[in-house]
C-alpha cells in the first residue's frame, strides 16, 4: 500500500505539470474550453461514487449540490468580489452543510426512496434560488471576470488548471476513503446494512460523513462553473442533466475502485464533447442513453468488472 | 430474578418486554436474566417470538415497553453497533455476509469497528487475530474465498467468526444449525460450548431438541409471546404445557 501511495502521488504530480505545460504551450482556448468540461465531470463522479458507489445510495440530486456551488461562487462575487479560491472553498463548506441537512432528513430511508427524495431536495433548491432576487432569479446573472493571474494567459486556462488540482484533490480523498476502515464501513453496509451494525459498524454516521464528503466534492467542482460561463441561470446550474451524466459515467466506469468514475468521466465526457462539436450538442443525450444500454448489457460492473473478469480469467487459465 | 445472589450481578436482565406489530403481540411482558457465561437455549414453536426478542436484544427492534439492561446500563435506546460495542453481538437465522467481500474481509469489517480495536496496533495485528479466529472455527483454509462460494455450513460458521470478531460477552445464534446434517450440528455445537467455557454468555435459539438439551444450562420456552417454562433442559422438555405447545403432545 505504501507502494501504491508512491505511485499514486508520483501520478497526480505529472498530471498536474502536464496540465500546467499545456496551459503554457498550447495557444488555442478551444481544448481547455472542453477539457474544463470533462475534468469537472471527473470531479463530480469521483466525488457522486463515495456515497453512490461504496454506500450504495444513489443521490439523484447531484444537480442540487452542483448548483449550490455555481451560485455560492455567484454570491460571493456579487457581495464581495471574491477571488476563485474563496469560492471554491466557501462553495466546499455550503455544500457539506448542504449534505449534512440532506443526510440527516434522507440517509434513513432506503433504495428508490432515498434517490426521489434526493431531487425532491434539487427541485426545492432550485425553486428557492429561482424567487431569489439578488442572485438573478430566473432570468440569470451575468459576472465579470475579474483580470487573469499570471502565469496565466487566458482566463480558461487557468480555470482549467484549477479543475485539474480539484481533481486530484477528489481523487485523492476518494482514495483514501476507500483504503481505510471508512471504506470498509461503507462497503460493508452496502452489502448489508443490518449485518453490518451488528458487526458494530455505526452506519448512520458512515452514511451522513460520505454525503458530507461527497456533497463538499461536488459543489467545490461546480463553484468554477459561474466563472466558466461567466453566467448563472437555475435552469441550467440546476440542471438533471448533470445527475443523469454522472450516475451513467459512474456506473460505466464501475463504482467500486476510484478508478472507475474517472474512467467513465473521461470516456463520456470526451465522447460528450467530440459529437457536440462534429454532430449537434443535442446528441449528447443520445450519446450517453446509448452508451448506458450498451454498459448495463454487456458490463455491468463497468470498465472495472470487465478489467477484473479479464485478468480473473487470464489467471484462471495459466 | 432470586435465583442469582448479590455477588452474580446478571449479566442481561429483560424486564417487562413487550413488542407488539399493529394489533399482534409478538411479546409480552417478558421478564428473564441471563448470568456471565450461561449457555442458554431459548425454543418456541414458529411465530413464538424468539426472533423477535433477538431482534429487541440486538438492537435492530425497539420494544414498545421495558427494558433492557446490560451489566449495569439500560441499553434500550441504543442502535445496534453501540450494542455490539458493549458486547452483545449476533448470527443470523438466514446467514448475512457481506457479498462483496471474502471470508476474512468480513471479519476485519468487525475487528476494525470493534471497541476493543486499540489491542491491535496495525492493521496486521487485526488480520492475524482475524485469522486466530477463523482457525478456531476451521475456516482458515477459506481467508480468502469470496463469500459468494462458500457452503450453507460454511456460512454459518463464517457468521460465528464474525461474530466472535466483535468481541462478545453475549452471543446470540438464531438457529446456526438449521440446514445442517447430524455431523456439522455436532461440529457447530462443540464450537458454541466451547465458546460458553470462555466467559461468553450464549443465547441459542434452535429447533433441533439433541442440540438444545445437549447445549444448555437453562431453556426458555415461549409460545405466543409469553413464557410458559424456564428451567434446566430435563424440566422443560417435562413440562406439560411445553410438550402441548411446541412437541404437539
Amino acid at each position: 500500500m505504501r507502494a501504491g501511495s508512491i505511485v499514486f502521488w508520483f501520478g497526480a504530480v505529472v498530471f498536474l505539470a502536464a496540465v500546467f505545460l499545456m496551459t503554457q504551450a498550447v495557444g488555442n482556448e478551444y481544448p481547455f474550453f472542453a477539457g474544463y468540461v470533462i475534468l469537472q465531470f471527473v470531479v463530480l463522479s469521483v466525488a457522486w461514487s463515495i456515497l453512490g458507489g461504496y454506500a450504495g445510495y444513489v443521490n439523484f440530486g447531484t444537480n442540487a449540490f452542483f448548483g449550490v456551488g455555481v451560485y455560492s461562487a455567484v454570491v460571493l462575487v456579487k457581495a464581495f468580489q471574491a477571488p476563485l479560491a474563496a469560492q471554491i472553498v466557501v462553495a466546499a463548506v455550503v455544500g457539506s452543510l448542504l449534505g449534512l441537512g440532506v443526510g440527516l432528513l434522507t440517509l434513513r430511508m432506503r433504495g428508490i426512496f432515498f434517490s426521489i427524495a434526493t431531487i425532491a431536495v434539487a427541485i426545492i433548491i432550485e425553486t428557492a434560488v429561482t424567487n431569489w432576487r439578488f442572485v438573478g432569479g430566473a432570468a440569470g446573472i451575468q459576472l465579470q471576470r475579474p483580470p487573469v493571474m499570471p502565469p496565466f494567459d487566458s482566463y480558461v486556462k487557468m480555470l482549467f488548471f484549477v479543475q485539474a488540482l480539484l481533481v486530484v484533490i477528489a481523487v485523492a480523498t476518494t482514495r483514501a476513503i476507500q483504503n481505510s476502515r471508512i471504506g470498509r464501513g461503507l462497503q460493508a453496509l452496502r452489502d448489508d446494512e443490518l449485518a453490518a451494525e451488528c458487526a458494530g459498524v455505526p452506519t448512520l454516521r458512515l452514511k451522513l460523513l460520505a454525503c458530507v464528503i461527497s456533497g463538499a466534492l461536488i459543489s467545490a467542482g461546480g463553484a468554477p462553473a459561474a466563472m466558466y460561463l461567466q453566467y448563472a441561470n437555475p435552469e441550467s446550474a440546476f440542471n438533471l442533466n448533470y445527475s443523469v451524466s454522472v450516475l451513467a459515467m459512474s456506473l460505466i466506469g464501475g463504482t467500486t475502485h476510484w478508478i472507475g468514475p474517472v474512467l467513465g468521466a473521461v470516456l463520456l465526457g470526451t465522447t460528450q464533447q467530440l459529437s457536440a462539436v462534429t454532430i449537434s450538442s443535442e446528441v449528447n443525450v443520445l450519446v450517453l442513453g446509448i452508451m448506458l444500454v450498451l454498459f448495463v448489457v454487456g458490463a455491468p460492473k463497468g470498465l472495472i468488472g470487465l478489467v477484473r473478469r479479464r485478468s480473473k480469467l487470464e489467471r484462471a487459465g495459466s | 430474578m432470586n435465583q442469582f445472589s448479590a455477588a452474580e450481578a446478571p449479566l442481561l436482565r429483560i424486564h417487562a418486554l413487550t413488542k407488539s406489530f399493529g394489533g399482534f403481540v409478538a411479546l409480552d411482558n417478558i421478564d428473564v436474566a441471563i448470568r456471565r457465561g450461561e449457555r442458554f437455549g431459548l425454543i418456541g414453536p414458529n411465530g413464538s417470538g424468539k426472533t423477535t426478542l433477538v431482534n429487541c436484544i440486538s438492537g435492530a427492534l425497539r420494544p414498545n415497553k421495558g427494558a433492557i439492561i446490560f451489566g449495569e446500563e439500560d441499553i434500550t435506546p441504543l442502535p445496534p453497533n453501540q450494542r455490539s460495542h458493549r458486547g452483545i453481538t449476533r448470527s443470523f437465522q438466514i446467514p448475512r455476509p457481506f457479498r462483496s467481500m471474502t471470508v476474512i474481509e468480513n471479519l476485519m469489517v468487525a475487528l476494525d469497528f470493534a471497541a476493543h480495536r486499540g489491542r491491535f496496533e496495525t492493521a496486521s495485528h487485526r488480520r492475524d487475530a482475524a485469522m486466530a479466529i477463523l482457525k478456531r472455527i476451521g475456516l482458515a483454509g477459506k481467508a480468502d474465498a469470496p463469500t459468494t462460494t462458500l457452503t450453507q455450513v460454511e456460512l454459518r460458521k463464517m457468521e460465528l467468526a464474525r461474530a466472535l470478531a466483535t468481541g462478545p460477552k453475549l452471543l446470540i445464534s438464531d438457529e446456526a444449525m438449521a440446514g445442517l446434517s447430524t455431523a456439522e450440528v455436532d461440529e457447530v455445537l462443540d464450537l458454541l460450548i466451547a465458546l460458553g467455557g470462555e466467559d461468553i454468555a450464549i443465547i441459542m435459539i434452535e429447533h433441533i431438541m439433541q442440540a438444545v438439551m445437549r447445549f444448555s444450562e437453562r431453556v426458555m420456552c415461549l409460545d405466543a409471546g409469553k413464557i410458559i417454562a424456564i428451567g434446566t433442559p430435563g424440566e422443560v422438555m417435562g413440562n406439560a404445557r411445553v410438550q402441548e405447545a411446541y412437541l404437539g403432545a
